[in-house]
């Protein structure tokens, strides 16, 4: 079983997004999907030795989070765009201490960061323990490092735990 | 023109205006913002509201009007959502470097040059990937 399946969330994702993207649940498009996702994991076991453990119910939730905070920031962005003048502007640079050790939950966080509206992760540091984002407005980086590592850092330590 | 009911034309004409709303402001953000790493939250941002309303709208009237499922809208989502963040980050990347190198014509935005990790370490863009931290391709 595991020699067929040796990633198991990778042919899951594979065959999910073959029959998405032949918009069509027939034997052929399942047949075809169920190949691709027992031979593409096999064929890329080279690139990924060492996978993370990632638990499904809590990620599942944190997509339903982060896709509410897309929601929510987008009018709060498109405020400031429309209301607020440049010469009130604070945009700043925030470093985030990280407390998330794999690449792939650094990967993720960073690219939560970049998806809510309002921050922008911009790089990390060479030593892989700071996150440099870049705000577009906060008045108190200290109190934005603290709701960003709050909401969204401590969700990812329990996914990837 | 078609024969959809009231109702449905009514939702997915306001999921249409919503998303082109967010998308005109996520172009006059380009537009108005001060600097470039500002200018990087309008288009990467409002868009992802904007595109999202356009792709539920398109979903909505291929299901209510016409009858039929569409899946390409979830598809398309979940690539924007992979690579917005990434061209985003490149984009920082480049202008780290460039305000580093002193290219001329490079503005330095408000919130001015990022200071240094409290570590001893620089930031990523700045040097060659160590040995044994994220980004080596070595141990990963």
């Amino acid at each position: 079983m595991s020699r067929l399946f040796p990633h198991p969330g990778l042919s899951a994702l594979l065959i999910a997004m073959w029959v998405v993207m032949v918009n069509d649940v027939s034997f052929g498009t399942l047949f075809l999907a169920l190949v691709f996702g027992i031979v593409v994991p096999i064929f890329t076991a080279p690139w990924w030795p060492g996978r993370p453990h990632v638990r499904f119910i809590p990620g599942l939730a944190y997509c339903g989070l982060v896709l509410w905070d897309i929601v929510v920031a987008n009018f709060e962005v498109a405020a400031i765009i429309l209301f607020k003048p440049n010469r009130k502007l604070r945009p700043a640079w925030l470093t985030i201490p990280l407390e998330l050790d794999t690449p792939e939950a650094i990967t993720v966080f960073a690219g939560t960061i970049s998806l809510t509206p309002g921050t922008v992760s911009a790089d990390v540091s060479a030593c892989g323990k700071y996150l440099l984002v870049h705000a577009l407005h906060a008045t108190d980086p200290a109190a934005e490092v603290a709701k960003i590592k709050a909401r969204y850092e401590r969700r990812l330590k329990e996914i990837y735990a | 023109m078609s024969d959809a009911p009231f109702l449905v034309e009514l939702l997915v004409s306001a999921l249409i205006v919503l998303g082109a709303s967010f998308a005109l402001i996520g172009s006059w953000g380009m537009v108005r913002l001060p600097s470039l790493m500002e200018r990087l939250h309008g288009p990467t941002k409002a868009t992802t509201l904007g595109l999202g309303a356009m792709l539920v709208a398109s979903v909505a009237w291929f299901q209510l009007a016409e009858g039929v499922w569409t899946t390409h809208e979830i598809l398309v989502s979940v690539f924007l959502f992979v690579t917005a963040p990434i061209s985003a980050n490149m984009i920082a990347k480049v202008h780290l470097h460039r305000l580093r190198t002193g290219e001329p014509g490079e503005v330095r935005g408000p919130a001015g040059t990022p200071d240094a990790p409290p570590t001893g370490a620089t930031w990523a863009t700045y040097e060659a990937p160590h040995e044994g931290t994220p980004g080596d391709f070595v141990g990963d």
